[in-house]
C-alpha cells in the first residue's frame, strides 16, 4: 500500500499549492490533482464505480472553475497580506476545533478493523443475497438503489437544492 | 467566451455525439457494469458542455437551452420520486422493487433499478448543465 501513501503526499502538496499560489487557474489545476489522486486511489483499492464517478466529477469541477475564472479574474489578491486583526478569532476557533476533531478522530478510529480486513456483517448479507433479492448484477447499483434507496433520494434532493441555489443567485445577477 | 478555432469546432462537433452515446450507455447499463445514473449523467452533461466551450457561449443566445435544462432537471427528480412511489402504491413500502426481476445480466432486469438510473441520469445531467450555463454563460443567455 505504498502507492496510497505516495498519492497522499502528492495530494497534500497539491492542496498546499492550491491555497498558496497566486494564479487562480493554476490553483484550480492543483485542486484537480487532488481529485484525480483520489480517483487513482479508488482504482488501486478496486472500487471502479467510485473511480468513474470521481473522475467525471473532477473533470467537471475543473471545467467549472476554469470557465468561471476565465470570465472573472486570474489573480488571487488575498495572498501575502498576512492575517488581519478581525480574522484572528476565526483562525483561533479553527485551530481549537481542528485539534479537538483530530484528537477525537484518533481516539475513535483506533477501534476500526485493519485496512483490507473489514468485519463485514451487513456487507456479507448484501453480497450473498443482493443478486437474488434485486436481480442487479452490479452489487453497487443493488445497494444504492434498492437497499439504500432513501439515501440516494436524499442525494438527489441535495443536488436539486444546489441547482436551485445557483440558478436563483445567478438569475438575480443576470436580471440586474 | 467566444468560440475556439475551426479545428476544435470540427472535432467537437464529431465527438460530442459519441460522448453523449457513451453517457447513455453508462446510464442504461448501470445495473450491470460499473457506473450508473450519476456518472453517466455527468458524461451526458460533458457532451453539451464540450459544445458550449467549443462554439462559445455567445452561440446560445436564446434562453431556451437554459430553461429546457432546468425543466429536465425537475422532470428527472419527479420521475425518480414516481418510481419510488410505485412501491408504495402497489401496497408495499416506499422504494420497494415491485417490477419483475428478470434474468440477471440482461439489460431488462433488476426491476426498478434501471428506471431509477435513467431518472438520476436525466436529473444529474440536466442539473450540471444548467449550473454550467448559469455560471459560465449567464452573461450571454440572460442579457435582455
Amino acid at each position: 500500500m505504498v502507492e496510497l501513501y505516495l498519492l497522499s503526499i502528492a495530494m497534500l502538496a497539491a492542496a498546499i499549492v492550491a491555497i498558496e499560489i497566486k494564479d487562480l487557474l493554476a490553483s484550480a489545476v492543483a485542486m484537480g490533482i487532488v481529485g484525480f489522486s483520489v480517483s487513482i486511489m479508488f482504482i488501486l483499492v478496486q472500487a471502479p464505480d467510485l473511480a468513474i464517478v470521481q473522475i467525471v466529477v473532477e473533470v467537471m469541477t475543473v471545467i467549472f472553475f476554469a470557465a468561471v475564472i476565465l470570465r472573472t479574474t486570474h489573480t488571487d489578491t488575498t495572498i501575502g497580506k498576512g492575517i488581519k486583526t478581525e480574522s484572528i478569532f476565526p483562525v483561533v476557533t479553527f485551530f481549537i476545533f481542528g485539534t479537538l476533531f483530530i484528537v477525537l478522530a484518533i481516539y475513535a478510529l483506533k477501534d476500526l478493523p485493519v485496512f483490507g480486513s473489514p468485519v463485514m456483517k451487513v456487507a456479507n448479507y448484501y453480497i450473498e443475497n443482493g443478486l437474488n433479492h434485486t436481480g442487479a448484477a452490479n452489487i453497487i447499483a443493488a445497494i444504492i438503489l434498492d437497499y439504500r434507496g432513501y439515501d440516494t433520494f436524499g442525494e438527489a434532493v441535495v443536488l436539486f437544492t444546489s441547482v436551485l441555489g445557483v440558478l436563483s443567485i445567478m438569475r438575480m445577477k443576470g436580471k440586474k | 467566451m467566444s468560440g475556439l478555432s475551426v479545428i476544435v469546432k470540427t472535432v467537437a462537433r464529431i465527438v460530442a455525439g459519441f460522448i453523449f452515446l457513451y453517457g447513455g450507455y453508462i446510464i442504461v447499463h448501470g445495473h450491470l457494469t460499473p457506473g450508473g445514473g450519476f456518472a453517466g449523467g455527468v458524461i451526458v452533461a460533458a457532451s453539451f458542455i464540450l459544445l458550449v466551450l467549443a462554439f462559445g457561449a455567445a452561440e446560445i443566445k436564446e434562453k431556451t437551452s437554459y430553461i429546457v435544462s432546468s425543466i429536465f432537471e425537475s422532470l428527472g427528480g419527479v420521475m425518480f420520486l414516481l418510481v419510488a412511489l410505485l412501491g408504495l402504491f402497489s401496497g408495499v413500502f416506499f422504494f420497494t422493487n415491485v417490477l419483475p426481476k428478470g434474468t440477471p445480466l440482461k439489460v431488462l432486469s433488476a426491476g426498478i433499478i434501471p428506471l431509477c438510473n435513467i431518472a438520476i441520469g436525466i436529473k444529474v445531467g440536466a442539473g450540471l448543465l444548467s449550473i454550467f450555463l448559469a455560471l459560465a454563460a449567464s452573461h450571454y443567455i440572460l442579457k435582455e
